[in-house]
């Protein structure tokens, strides 16, 4: 090969978002599950020929006879999901996000949501976590998902939201979609007086001039930007709000209900996600706000390496960090 | 502007036809390799293994015209199994529909060539797959499309052994033979693995033959790597399956990292990890077993 400069790959970021050198823990999710199985029988754990690619390989391999792989069959994995749930069992089913939400969506509404299941979707690769493009891409998982009644949706930010959430869906009647972190999961919010609870948001950090509301791996982002903008005398409050649906609203307008800049920050399109779901909550309690949107733009997405694309569309810290100056000067 | 055409290719003997079949399919598993080799990692294994099934179509069998990959009249060739793009780029380079020397951007940040085949992408690539089983539904409305506008064109589409868990690739299979699709051709790379594991233990799909003839195709099983039987294998459609108005498939059992001792004696895996030092390696094999191809 004649070039020069190395080019950046759409293969070196297959496994990991984490940066380097950041402290990360591996399948989270995976383990979290075994841990859980260990205590409660009825947990068991299925997927759609994507166990390796999703942490379940983990649980399979710590509790094989209670996993159940159903190939590449994603129709198959939802509605067979809804079978054990009516048997009294409580299952955890796994493919990417893309194939829970566009490929089995009919299967999960109906034979899930409706009658109100306890069947817990494991979606991996949400939103922009992969540079395969619109195939792989799940831009839009949250905007499918939140009309679906019943169905409670978690948008995780690291280990510890995964780890401490796992069971926490268990327990929750009803379906739930958890936006799965996987392979060496960054580990960020064990520095903050913070643990994951289902249906609250929480404020990692106060701050005078700007409040971000972000969910998912962007409040990593966020903290981060938090950081960066300190150095430039900007002064940003943080409200980690990992659980999409339902909302709590009650916390988080609470926070925006302020004279400061509000911004969210979401690992999803602006269309459908926890910016108009922030909006709403905030009409139909009267408060109104400048609200800066950051997530992904309403188009498909490019395909290449993750952090060309993360910088392309505006989600690393730098890019959150210039929109953020640029929406306090206007 | 040069156009090929099954048709024109067929006054060459047959051993003169499975002769270049073999050589592209050797440049087409060197291509791979240096693509590979340009991410590090892929989807090398598969690409090997298919390299003799898309030199067959791509240098025996489509109607294409080179320079004019939007030429209204070409054989449709579909890639549903977005993953195995690595191959087609290197199959599209020796048919002359992309440059080789653009393989070498393979995956790279605005590259025509992503990891995943997307057709907004390359020019020859028809449908964007990727998420797996959509191949063969596309290929009946366009086999059924075309027919209705009285053209005589054919439809090709790849799939994998995996794609034969998806319920849709059934329900596209019942809808060929209803309709009497004769002109489409469904290729199934049997290469015996899927993402989390082999074939068989993730989901029993045998007896394939079996299933498609029982969905009204005909079908014929060969050994996918080897040319002269995949060359008699399409040789027979015409007359068994267009002429009557029955889709035909070809179903060809494969090895994964064909032709590279050292892949081919790894443990097969979805996503091979060959070390930096190997690729050479892999070259170095590549050639030595190839009795002198070019
Ligand atoms: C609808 C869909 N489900 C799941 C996947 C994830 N996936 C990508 S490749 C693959 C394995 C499919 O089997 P096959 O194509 O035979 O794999 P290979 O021979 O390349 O290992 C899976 C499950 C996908 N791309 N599309
Ligand atoms: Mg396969």
């Amino acid at each position: 090969m004649s070039t020069t400069k190395p080019r950046l790959k759409t293969s070196a970021m297959i496994a990991s978002f984490a940066d380097p050198g950041q402290k990360t823990s591996s399948a989270p999710f995976g383990h979290a599950l075994a841990r859980l199985a260990d205590e409660d029988p009825r947990i068991v754990g299925l997927t759609a020929d994507l166990g390796k690619y999703t942490d379940m390989h983990i649980f399979a391999q710590q509790h094989p006879e209670r996993f159940f792989q159903m190939g590449m069959a994603e129709q198959l994995l939802f509605g067979a999901a809804a079978g054990f749930a009516e048997t009294g069992l409580i299952p955890f089913a796994s493919t990417y996000s893309v194939f829970a939400a566009r490929r089995a969506y009919d299967f999960l509404c109906l034979d899930i949501a409706e009658p109100n299941l306890n069947v817990n979707v494991i979606g991996g690769l949400p939103g922009l976590t992969t540079g395969y493009g619109p195939s792989h891409q799940a831009t839009e998982d949250i905007a499918i998902f939140r009309g679906m009644p019943n169905l409670t949706i978690v948008d995780p930010c690291d280990s510890l939201d995964i780890e401490q959430a796992v069971p926490q869906l268990a327990a929750s009647e009803g379906p739930t979609y958890l936006r799965l972190l996987r392979g060496k999961v960054p580990t960020v919010l064990d520095e903050y007086d913070y643990s994951f609870e289902l249906g609250k948001a929480k404020v990692l950090r106060t701050g005078r001039d700007v409040v971000f509301v972000s969910s998912g791996l962007m409040t990593m982002r966020a903290l981060e930007a938090a950081k960066s903008l300190a150095e430039h005398h900007v002064n940003v409050a943080v409200v980690h709000s990992p659980t999409i649906k339902p909302f709590d609203a009650e916390t988080v307008v609470n926070e925006v209900d302020s004279n400061r800049l509000v911004v969210t920050l979401e690992n999803h399109s602006v269309v459908g996600g926890l910016y108009e779901t922030l909006a709403a909550a905030m009409v139909a309690r009267q408060v109104s706000a400048k609200v800066i949107p950051i997530g992904l733009p309403d188009q498909f997405l490019d395909a290449g390496a993750l952090p060309t694309l993360h910088d392309r569309y505006g989600l690393s810290v730098d890019a959150i960090t210039a929109t953020v100056l640029a929406g306090l000067e206007n | 502007m040069t156009t090929y055409t099954a048709s024109g290719r067929s006054p060459l003997r047959v051993d003169q036809r499975i002769e270049e079949i073999s050589d592209a399919a050797y440049r087409i598993r060197h291509h791979a390799l240096n693509m590979g080799e340009v991410q590090g990692q892929g989807y090398v294994g598969q690409a090997l293994g298919a390299a003799d099934m898309l030199a067959t179509v791509y240098c025996d069998q489509l109607t294409y015209q080179p320079g004019n990959p939007g030429w209204e009249e070409r054989d449709r060739f579909l890639l549903s199994t977005g993953h195995y793009a690595i191959g087609h780029y290197a199959a599209l380079a020796e048919a002359g529909i992309i440059p080789i020397e653009e393989l070498e951007t393979y995956g790279s940040d605005d590259s025509r060539l992503p990891m995943s085949g997307m057709s907004t992408y390359t020019p020859g690539m028809e449908i964007s797959g990727g998420s797996l089983g959509h191949g063969l539904t596309i290929a009946v409305g366009m086999a059924l499309s075309l027919r209705h506008q009285g053209r005589a064109q054919r439809v090709f589409n790849f799939l994998s052994d995996g794609e034969l868990d998806e319920g849709s690739t059934w329900e596209a299979a019942m809808g060929a033979a209803h309709h009497q699709l004769g002109h489409l051709t469904a290729l199934v790379d049997i290469n015996a693995l899927q993402a989390d594991g082999p074939t068989a233990g993730v989901l029993r799909t045998e007896p394939v033959t079996e299933k498609w003839e029982a969905f009204g195709w005909y079908a014929q099983r060969v050994d996918g790597n080897d040319v002269g039987a995949l060359v008699e294998a399409f040789d027979s459609i015409s007359e068994q399956a267009q002429a009557v108005g029955r889709p035909s498939v070809v179903l060809c059992d494969t090895k994964v990292g064909r032709g590279v001792p050292l892949l081919e004696n790894r443990e097969k895996a979805h996503f091979m990890r060959i070390e930096d030092n190997e690729w050479q390696i892999c070259r170095d094999q590549l050639s030595a077993g190839s009795q002198g191809r070019k």
